[in-house]
């Protein structure tokens, strides 16, 4: 299984450097994230990546190289969470593919069989300078699939996608209690718990059969079940439980269950966790926030607009997300909502690392994006002044050395 | 006491008013060195407003207004006036208007479902909202009537009810045409359909006014009481506004055809495709209130619903109007939607106007509210700097010469920020039955 993952993943990544381009940026400043800003500076793209970043009068910019200006230029924006490209602008029944209400318990349905990279709302996001995604499967059942994490440029998911099985996507709390379709389980918390640490147990069996398998010629390996594969890759910690889960008490029993299992847990949603910001912390977990204007209802009416300003102080990793939305608006995007955390206390070195850099750690690409940085991918965002002012306008979005969006939204 | 002497007896109270008048009273406030914005006039660097008994005394450049003697001074050096907001739409309260018994329920009335005591009002005051219009859903043709409201404190439904001259509870009345109201049966199930059933309503209330003006002061001769006809007749006689939820660029031509047909005075709401139909908006001279959201889609109706939409219409001449259409979104942050309106080609006075004096003209409040002006209530909404800044905070928001909400008292923080328990009981997220079903 590892090894037909990395070949999907190789596979991906030559298809898209094929495309990449040299492109300079002349920026009046230059927030680089991974080293301070940079005033009248210059970007410097070749073959898709960050070959230079510096001062004007430092980093020439070869003739013939196309060269765009802008105010303001930060690291692409990374969406920690979202739904879109299976949740589809529309909202009719042909494009809502992020939730399958079937079983309670599905980890082996995989974000790229369901993932529309010529989705609209894929677009709206990179207009409004977002480069990076992890999208996938919506919360609303125990486990309801996997995610992907792909750049906003591609017309294929082979274009596209960047890792195409990020994470295991779970939801704790009132999101996951069925109520009306059918289904009798699970009918409350205690239930969904035994549900899930039943079928994690099931996959710690799997495992172990595999290994028995291996170390014994007698021994018959077990069939191959995907659901327990995906699971088996949660267990040894290659593919981290995003929870979604909102309560101070489920956010309790999401650590716990990390715990029993010994899993990379990362918290989504997190709307009360401010309550329990000391045991987060002790966890060592991240937070995926909830969007900070999403409506404060069902299990995120105790939300705060100041909780990404708190969990920062209490020294956890916060990112933001644009969430899933069943309604309008469609989506949410992580330039709006990061700015409300700077509004509500958040510093702007914090707001601008967590809706970058911070985000890319904690969906694992930061080795690629996130920063503005020799190495790294040519993701950048234009903004003709602040980006989290309400009023300044995200003039142009650069993915991979390609200028991809120059909507001025 | 014959009726000289009362004449004489009034002519003394007045003259005792207005000396009164020239002195301060313990109700009298000067503001003094902020930036005001009255709407209706230019930008004041350096203004003093004086407030007093509820109402603007006075509104100008600090060298051109006298604080009165005894006039509580506050400085509000460095900060922004504006004045209050005005919500022409607005769900807090645990609204509800018609149930799903018909498409058609202009009888009911929302003020007879408000919880005065819902966190909402409290929210709305923390973005600055002063005035609101709390409407029913949007899942009927005609799914009630709609209640002005003032947000000062109140203890009954009563007690913050706008009132018309005649002393009776104002508001308009709430239509929906497109999607939202299509539904299984007795709902309508084409558009066709919808619009029919809405004439054929209008029809029976134009023969009910009639036989009453018929029957004349014949009692017998008067038709039974019918209470969904009467709020239908005061829409025909214009005392009532028609607050019309409507999206699609040919659902608003079905709303201008209805109102040219039946003359009512109408409001057209949300109207995600306006920019495709602004110069018929500006031709029939109706006024909008617009919603923007931070990405389009969600329905089919939406999928045009664009920050453009509000520019258009400005650009276009409408008379323009911004809402919150809470719980979609949060009137906390309501100055925030016309900053969005800014970012996408409104002027600043146009967003300004969106959210204050427009609406208060839509309400027919507008000799009252909207601006600052000598005479109009003290409601005004104090900010930390632009109102259309990110960086920018609603400090206090005073309401009739009353200060309610206020940034640095704690309980009024937690309101504006949230957290544990501020908001309870949030009811209104889970029983107000358009947030599941739309608007």
């Amino acid at each position: 299984m590892k090894l037909s993952r990395l070949l999907i993943v190789a596979a991906l990544s030559a298809s898209f450097s094929a495309n990449a381009q040299d492109i300079a940026v002349r920026g009046g400043v230059i927030h680089t994230v991974s080293d301070g800003t940079i005033e009248n500076g210059v970007v410097l793209i070749k073959n898709g990546k960050i070959d230079r970043v510096g001062p004007a009068s430092r980093v020439r910019i070869p003739d013939g190289v196309e060269t765009i200006d802008a105010a303001v230029v930060t690291p692409g924006l990374v969406d920690a969470h979202s739904v879109v490209g299976l949740a589809g602008y529309l909202n009719q029944a042909h494009d809502q593919d992020q939730l399958e209400r079937s079983e309670a318990i599905q980890p082996e349905l995989r974000a790229i069989d369901a993932y529309n990279p010529r989705e609209t709302l894929i677009a709206w996001l990179r207009s409004h300078g977002v480069t990076t995604i992890h999208t996938g499967h919506a919360p609303g059942e125990i486990i309801s699939g996997q995610t992907l994490i792909a750049k906003t440029a591609g017309d294929t998911v082979a274009e596209a996608v960047v890792d195409p099985a990020a994470m295991v996507a779970a939801t704790l709390g009132e999101g996951a209690i069925v109520s009306s379709d059918g289904r009798k389980s699970p009918g409350n918390r205690s239930k969904a718990i035994a549900m899930l640490r039943s079928e994690l147990i099931k996959a710690r069996d799997y495992v172990a059969k595999i290994a028995a398998a291996e170390d014994d010629d007698d021994k018959e390996p077990p069939a191959r079940d995907l659901r327990m594969e995906t699971l088996a890759a949660v267990l040894d910690g290659e593919m981290p439980l995003l929870v979604t889960v909102n309560r101070h008490n489920d956010i309790l029993t999401a650590l716990r269950i990390a715990d029993e299992f010994d899993i990379r847990l990362v918290l989504d949603g997190a709307a009360e966790a401010y309550l329990v910001a000391d045991e987060i912390d002790a966890a060592g977990v991240s937070v995926i926030i909830h969007p900070l204007m999403a409506r404060a209802a069902r299990d995120r009416e105790n939300m705060s607009f100041t909780t990404p300003a708190k969990l920062k102080e209490a020294g956890i990793p916060v990112a933001f997300q644009s969430g899933y939305e069943s309604y309008v608006p469609k989506t949410r995007v992580v330039l709006f909502e990061a700015a409300i955390a700077l509004k509500y206390g958040m510093a702007y070195d914090d707001v601008l690392h967590s809706v970058t850099l911070g985000a890319a750690e904690i969906i694992g690409v930061a080795d690629a994006v996130g920063s503005i940085e020799k190495g790294k991918d040519g993701d950048l965002a234009l903004f003709d002044g602040d980006p989290f002012e309400y009023t300044t306008l995200a003039t142009g979005t650069i993915i991979d050395g390609k200028l991809v969006d120059t909507t001025a939204r | 006491m014959t009726a000289k002497t009362a004449g004489c007896a009034s002519a003394l109270l007045l003259f005792a008013l207005s000396a009164f008048s020239n002195q301060a009273n313990a109700d009298t406030r000067a503001f003094t060195g902020a930036t005001i914005m009255p709407v209706t006039g230019p930008v004041i660097d350096n203004g003093t407003l004086i407030i007093r008994d509820g109402k603007i005394d006075a509104v100008g450049d600090a060298e051109d207004v006298t604080v009165p003697r005894g006039a509580e001074v506050i400085d509000v050096s460095g900060k922004v006036i504006i004045p209050g907001l005005v919500d022409t739409h607005s769900h807090v309260g645990e609204v509800a208007g018609g149930d799903s018994s018909s498409p058609i329920q202009p009888e009911t009335r929302v003020l007879d479902s408000i919880n005065v005591r819902d966190s909402g009002f409290d929210r709305s005051r923390a973005g600055g909202v002063t005035t609101a219009n709390l409407m029913p859903g949007s899942g009927h043709l005609i799914s009630g009537q709609t209640l002005y409201v003032k947000l000062r404190e109140g203890n009954t439904i009563e007690s913050i009810a706008y009132r018309r001259a005649d002393g009776r509870i104002d508001g308009g009345l709430k239509m929906a045409n497109g999607t939202n109201s299509r539904r299984d049966p007795p709902f309508p199930g084409t558009r066709a359909k919808s619009a029919s059933l809405v004439r054929a309503k209008y029809v029976a209330a134009q023969e009910y006014r009639d036989k009453i003006e018929a029957a004349g002061n014949d009692a017998s001769k008067r038709p039974d009481r019918d209470l969904a006809l009467e709020a239908l007749v005061e829409v025909l006689d214009g005392t009532r506004v028609v607050h019309f939820h409507t999206h699609r660029h040919d659902d608003v031509m079905t709303v201008l055809r209805l109102k040219e047909e039946f003359g009512f005075d109408v409001v057209l709401h949300h109207v995600s495709e306006a920019k495709k139909v602004a110069a018929e908006i500006a031709a029939a001279n109706v006024p909008v209130s617009a919603i923007l959201v931070d990405a389009p889609g969600g329905k089919l109706e939406a999928v045009d619903l664009l920050s453009e939409n509000a520019a258009a219409l400005e650009q276009a001449g409408v008379l323009t109007a911004l809402h919150t259409d809470d719980y979609i979104t949060d009137a906390r942050l309501f100055l925030r939607m016309a900053a969005m309106g800014v970012r996408a080609g409104m002027t600043e006075q146009g967003a300004l106007e969106a959210l204050t004096i427009a609406g208060a003209k839509m309400l027919r409040l507008d000799d009252r509210i909207g601006s600052l002006e000598p005479g109009k209530d003290a409601d005004f909404v104090i900010l930390s700097g632009h109102p259309f800044s990110v960086y920018t905070d609603v400090e206090e928001t005073w309401v009739e010469g009353r200060k309610l909400f206020d940034l640095d008292d704690p309980d009024d923080r937690a309101v504006a920020e949230g957290g544990y328990g501020v908001l309870a009981p949030s009811h209104a997220a889970h029983t107000f039955h358009g947030y599941q079903e739309g608007h």
